[in-house]
């Protein structure tokens, strides 16, 4: 059984000016162990469905349809009780910026103890060296000092590691992951990857890393799922996906990346903008800024390919490898 | 003291010459009352920027590549003029500029224009595009009231913006877009060269993209010279000819573009090198470079990378490394590299 498995989600926002579907259909499965790599650009809807997973999702906005179902479980509709003892416990949160995860006024050491006593009977003491351990196992040296430590003491790439060993303490058997390195330097983002890396091999923890970064996806993930205005326009194995990208949309971020063999060519860009997505497009919302899009695209694309799950895609046109179009649809 | 680095191609149009900045935190009262009292307490000097020299060609675009901290901000606003260095000289056209007075220090000061990271707070939110843009050329008399409209209507059409919007304010606009006004206010005085302080890095990937190509396509039509400041190294490479590397505060490698890539020569530009994640490298395993970056409070002895190098031996912790040319012809700072 899958650790994870989203079908037709659907997240709302019910705002003044209207209904923003701000994920709008969205399945797929993460299995034990496994690295889901969910890309997009801002306002795709990328952490929106992290938040929906995490049972998140605030006024005005609700889960209005789908379902999430965690080991067997559907996560939709369930008590705030039961939320109580799922959350930090099986599924746990890593935030872009720590400081969401740490309160500034407690001691680390506070805060991670009263985590673990949350879920698991046991003496302060015993959780004292729980929390020693997990600072040891994301590469905070001299942990025993450190744990006498407030946030603030605390550099940005070392308070988002305190934060992914907060993540870890009760050993989840999912975690959900926002942009937890986008902020930090590269040397430190890698010691990051590094330890997340190690942590999925090791203990078999399924983990959806939200990013927009392609590069990083290419390294860390096993699939990929490319978000567009709410939908996933593209999911399946990296090397599938990144070396013969199907959807122009995927075609096209990958373009934008500066990489080595094009040295000072002009970037393949996609013109435009995201769209708002409270006036989508009717039909395919990528249609205006897809330079394949004709009349048919004008009906929105249902999801084709992979009844097995392994590479679907929400396309009318799509491109064969090398970027050539696929002869009448 | 050490030479600036002329590159061979191009006449140089701006020369650091050992330029440091040096931000002091002065003593407030109550230190120096606990001071009188017989405490001691010192004032916390950080050197944002030690020693550089830099000799950048006209026409040129140099990227400038360094994590938080190491000081590349402080030297692009040194270059820009919204610094004044502590020590050394900046020179434009072999002229230094602190010497320079009245018509000629204005017109200096026209050449060198900056662009900044975050475009929504570097653009007023009370003023409309047109007045963000048509402010400064008004001012130096590059045009007259009567042209001005044209004229702004001329520098938007060069970046991407569609001049129907010149009434607009800065949040009417998209990221990308309010970048692009960041780029036509810098052009509109007609500058020779751009001190560009992470122009992309708050933008999406396909705008980043849009971004990019406007900065080559610019280059090419005004024959622009870049100071191209980023953390991103797949940037830099895409649009530089010569890369500088810094490390808190100290220039520790400079080389063309394509000798820095293929073969870099100090420990540190290593690491960089092998930690930028690519979309080439699949399912790679992480090695990461040991440490955390110093803090410029209290840079470690000798050469600063030291606790974090893999090579690191007894005269890395005495011996400050001096920036020299190696046997291949580029310049690195690094003890290993001058045997």
């Amino acid at each position: 059984m899958a650790t994870l498995e989203v079908r037709n989600l659907q997240t709302s926002f019910f705002t003044k000016a209207g209904e923003v579907k701000a994920v709008d259909d969205v399945s797929f499965t993460v299995d034990r162990g496994q690295v889901l790599g969910l890309v997009g650009e801002s306002g795709s809807g990328k952490t929106v469905t992290g938040f929906s997973i995490m049972g998140l999702v605030d006024a005005p906005g609700r889960v209005v349809g789908g379902q999430i179902r965690f080991q067997g479980e559907d996560l939709v509709g369930v008590s705030p009780k039961r939320w109580q003892a799922l959350r930090g416990n099986q599924i746990a949160m890593v935030f872009q910026d720590p400081m969401m995860t740490l309160n500034p006024v407690l001691r680390i050491d506070t805060q991670m103890i009263e985590a673990i006593r949350a879920h698991q009977r046991v003496s302060r003491d015993q959780a004292r060296v729980m929390a020693r351990d997990a600072l040891g196992q994301v590469g905070i040296p001299s942990a025993d000092e450190r744990l006498k430590a407030y946030p603030h003491q605390f550099s940005g790439g070392m308070r988002q590691r305190v934060s992914i060993a907060i993540a870890l303490l009760n050993r989840p058997d999912l975690i959900v992951a926002d942009e937890p390195t986008t902020a930090l330097d590269v040397t430190i983002q890698g010691q990051i990857l590094y330890e997340v890396q190690k942590l999925c091999r090791d203990t078999g923890t399924a983990l959806i890393w939200i990013t927009h970064d392609l590069s990083v996806i290419a390294g860390l993930a096993d699939v990929v799922a490319v978000m567009y205005a709410g939908r996933i326009v593209e999911f399946g194995e990296v090397d599938d996906v990144l070396d013969r990208p199907s959807h122009p949309y995927t075609s096209g971020l990958i373009g934008s990346i500066p990489s080595r063999n094009q040295r000072g060519q002009r970037l393949q860009q996609i013109s435009g903008m995201t769209p708002s997505l409270l006036n989508l497009p009717v039909g395919c919302a990528f249609r205006s800024r897809c330079a394949y899009a004709q009349e048919v695209c004008a009906v929105a694309p249902e999801v084709s390919g992979g009844d097995d799950g392994r590479r679907r895609l929400r396309c009318h046109r799509p491109l064969l490898g090398g970027g050539l179009l696929q002869e009448s649809v | 003291m050490t030479k600036a680095f002329v590159n061979e191609d191009h006449a140089p149009i701006l020369e650091l010459r050992d330029v440091s900045k040096r931000f002091v935190k002065r003593l407030d009262l109550a230190a120096k009352l606990a001071n009188y009292l017989g405490a001691n307490v010192k004032e916390e000097v950080v050197h944002a920027v030690d020693q550089v020299s830099l000799s950048i060609g006209h026409g040129e675009v140099v990227g400038l590549v360094g994590e938080s901290g190491c000081g590349k901000s402080t030297l692009g606003r040194i270059v820009a003029g919204v610094h004044q260095p502590s020590d050394g000289e900046v020179c434009y056209q072999s002229e230094p500029m602190a010497g320079m007075t009245g018509q000629r220090a204005r017109e200096v000061a026209l050449s060198v224009q900056m662009i900044f990271q975050d475009p929504m707070s570097s653009l007023n939110p009370r003023l409309r595009v047109f007045d963000i843009v048509g402010e400064a050329p008004l001012f130096h008399r590059v045009v007259d009231r009567n042209g001005l409209e044209d004229y702004v209507r001329e520098v938007m059409l060069r970046v991407g913006l569609d001049p129907e919007f010149m009434r607009r304010y800065p949040h009417q606009f998209s990221g990308g877009q309010r970048q692009r006004i960041g780029i036509a206010r810098a052009l509109a005085v007609n500058p020779q060269f751009l001190v560009c302080d992470e122009p992309v890095a708050a933008l999406d990937v396909s705008i980043q993209a849009q971004v990019l190509n406007l900065f080559m396509d610019l280059r090419a039509e005004l024959s622009l010279t870049y100071l191209f400041i980023s953390h991103d190294l797949g940037v830099v490479e895409h649009l530089s000819d010569r890369v500088v590397i810094m490390y808190l505060g100290r220039v520790v490698e400079i080389a063309t573009t394509d000798e820095l890539f293929q073969e870099p020569a100090h420990p540190y530009t290593q690491a960089l090198l092998a930690e930028v994640p690519r979309i080439e490298t699949r399912r790679r395993r992480f090695e990461p470079v040991r440490g955390e970056i110093p803090s410029p409070l209290e840079p470690p002895s000798g050469c600063h990378f030291h606790p974090r190098c893999p090579h690191a031996m007894k005269r890395c912790v005495e011996e400050i490394p001096v920036l020299k040319m190696t046997n291949s012809g580029r310049h690195v700072a690094c003890h290993l590299s001058e045997d």
